[in-house]
């Protein structure tokens, strides 16, 4: 894996590139653009930029009618106050509508570690994916942030786009082929599939590593886009190896897990375990909130074991 | 200035649209009276009066915009839309029957020519202002309409779309408040009492406009002033009677969406002067 580089700052940078190519993109922001780094394509394009203060449901509001204009609006604030405070304009209008809004929930999972539980974000994914119309992708690097942002931009409808504050290390690199809807099959193997999202997937990655040691061969994938989820690439997974383990920053009520549950309960019935949060967590190192709510790879490795054994 | 003829045929359309109103409502056995009656006035002069929009091309760019954001009030908008020539007016006696383009609350990707989804109350206002705001990036004349309840404006975004309606200084923005004083449960008084509406605006950095909400003419000159603000955005504060033009119904919150039924449908339309 390559030099860690922080998501939050590679889609500043994909925002402000977007802005070059793109004079239909605006930007709204609540008052954390220097978090979200919304505030790089701000200081580029000011007329195209709006820092409409603490107010995430006027916020959310006002870019319905961007996008009723033809506009695309790129909406930002932490994740954990978007898809709450913002989730109202986000259902009945963004969704109904199928307006061609882009909604970047930034700070997801535990990655605001130190602002503590009620500044992480674990329920917003299953909330955006319960809605009819609703894109949701989850990016895991700054290679793939930066794709995504295009690939999002050249879609037309209503987006969810989580993004981390954790630095990540570089697991793609510039060729990537990043496709909406597409997931990415890292690593084959024949004993257990572990199906990640985010950034939590370096993570899942140095758990196959530990697994190869005891001579476990794991599959990795990446789902980036959880909604349309890949089904083909999942089934296939869990046909080879017969034991799937999902892995997210995220509640496992509503999130990844239960959307691969999905998948895998009506087409190609697998045992599972789940990689995820069950209750909130607490201010604290990140590493260190990772390690102690089970996303170490030394956990994801125990995830493994454990449903290789309900084979 | 409004001539005596166009005032005359003005107040005609409102009144046969009472009419309809009654009769659609009374047929379908649902939907909201109270708040339709008291809107008549205001949606019907600025979609015959005011507002630069082609049935024929309801993207056309450009044009005038019209969020109905107390959606619930619907049925005074589609009998406005049916007759401007959007939608065939049979299409009305299917208002919120299955399979019809016509919700019981606007639906933008349903029915042709309604701009935004609403119901939901409080999130028209910032619609309308990123409307606003597009129209302005586009350089363009058009003015964004949005009709909020006196009873929305409890919702704490409308006063977040208020804040940033005025640091944006948009002008082309002209909020319409439908001021019956009635909302679901009771008065506005009763249930949450909004003191003066109009101070709280102004303090807001609005410019404050007032009328009879049910004088075609006063209402069409609060628009033509709206339309003169150099930089700020503007609220016509309209005064108005929920239920306006059925005795029974008027200042009353049990009709905000109530059924009609048959002596009170027989009763409404004596009134109106509508044959039964």
């Amino acid at each position: 894996m390559g030099k860690e580089i922080a998501i939050r700052d590679a889609y500043g940078d994909a925002l402000l590139n977007l802005g070059k190519k793109n004079d239909k993109v605006v930007v709204l922001e609540s008052d954390v653009g220097s978090s979200s780094k919304s505030i790089v394509f701000g200081k580029e394009f000011p007329e195209r930029y709006f820092n409409v203060g603490i107010s995430e449901f006027n916020m959310v509001s006002m870019s319905t009618g961007f996008a009723s204009e033809g506009f695309i609006p790129f909406v930002n604030t932490f994740a954990v106050f978007m898809t709450t405070r913002g989730a109202d304009p986000i259902q009945s209008i963004i969704a109904y509508d199928s307006l061609n809004v882009k909604i970047a929930g930034t700070y997801a999972g535990l990655s605001d570690s130190y602002d503590g539980a009620s500044h992480q974000s674990i329920t917003d994914i299953s909330f955006v994916r319960s809605i009819p119309n609703m894109t949701v992708i989850s990016v895991s690097d700054a290679v793939e942030t930066a794709k995504a942002v295009e690939a999002i931009a050249d879609y037309n409808g209503p987006v969810y786009l989580r993004l981390s504050r954790a630095p990540a290390p570089t697991i793609f690199d510039d060729n990537y082929d990043f496709r909406i809807g597409k997931g990415v099959e890292l690593k084959n193997g024949k004993d257990v599939a572990i199906i990640a999202t985010g950034t939590i997937l370096h993570n899942a990655l140095k758990a196959a590593e530990l697994l190869n040691e005891e001579g476990i061969e794991a599959t990795v994938i990446n789902i980036h886009t959880i909604k349309p989820i890949d089904e083909e690439l999942i089934i296939n997974a869990a046909k080879r190896t017969g034991a799937v383990v999902t892995v997210e920053e995220h509640s496992i009520y509503g999130g990844l897990g239960s959307a691969v549950a999905e998948v895998l309960s009506k087409k190609c019935p697998t045992p599972m375990e789940f990689v995820g949060a069950t209750n909130f967590a607490e201010s604290g190192d990140y590493n260190q909130l990772l390690e102690k709510y089970g996303y170490s790879p030394r956990s994801i490795a125990e995830k493994a074991k454990m449903v290789i054994n309900k084979k | 200035m409004m001539t005596i003829e166009r005032k005359d045929e003005l107040q005609n359309l409102c009144l046969r649209f009472r009419n309809d109103l009654i009769d659609l409502l009374h047929s379908i056995q649902t939907g909201h009276p109270g708040g339709s009656l008291s809107c008549t006035e205001i949606v019907t002069t600025l979609f015959f009066e005011k507002m630069n929009i082609d049935p024929q091309n309801p993207s056309k760019e450009g044009r005038d915009r019209f969020i109905m954001s107390k959606g619930h009030a619907c049925p005074m908008l589609y009998l406005n839309m049916a007759e401007k020539g959007y939608f065939p007016k049979e299409d009305l006696k299917s208002l919120r029957q299955i399979d019809s383009h016509l919700q019981g609350h606007p639906c933008a990707h349903k029915t042709i020519g309604v701009e935004l989804s609403t119901g939901p109350l409080g999130m028209g206002l910032g619609a309308g202002l990123g409307m606003a705001l597009g129209e302005k990036l586009k350089n363009s004349e058009a003015s964004i309409y949005v009709l909020l309840g006196d009873g929305e404006i409890q919702e704490g975004g409308i006063w977040e779309a208020a804040m940033a309606a005025s640091k944006y200084k948009a002008n082309n923005l002209v909020a319409i408040l439908d001021n019956n004083g009635v909302q679901l449960d009771g008065t506005l008084e009763e249930i949450m009492p909004m003191g003066s509406i109009g101070d709280k605006f102004a303090a807001f950095g609005w410019n404050v406009i007032r009328c009879d909400g049910h004088d075609v003419e006063s209402f069409s000159n609060a628009v033509d002033e709206a339309k003169k603000s150099d930089d700020k955005p503007s609220i016509i504060i309209a005064k108005t009677i929920k239920g306006k033009g059925v005795s029974f119904m008027e200042g009353k919150n049990t009709w905000h969406g109530k059924p009609i039924d048959n002596n009170e449908y027989k009763q409404a339309k004596a009134e109106l002067g509508g044959l039964v």
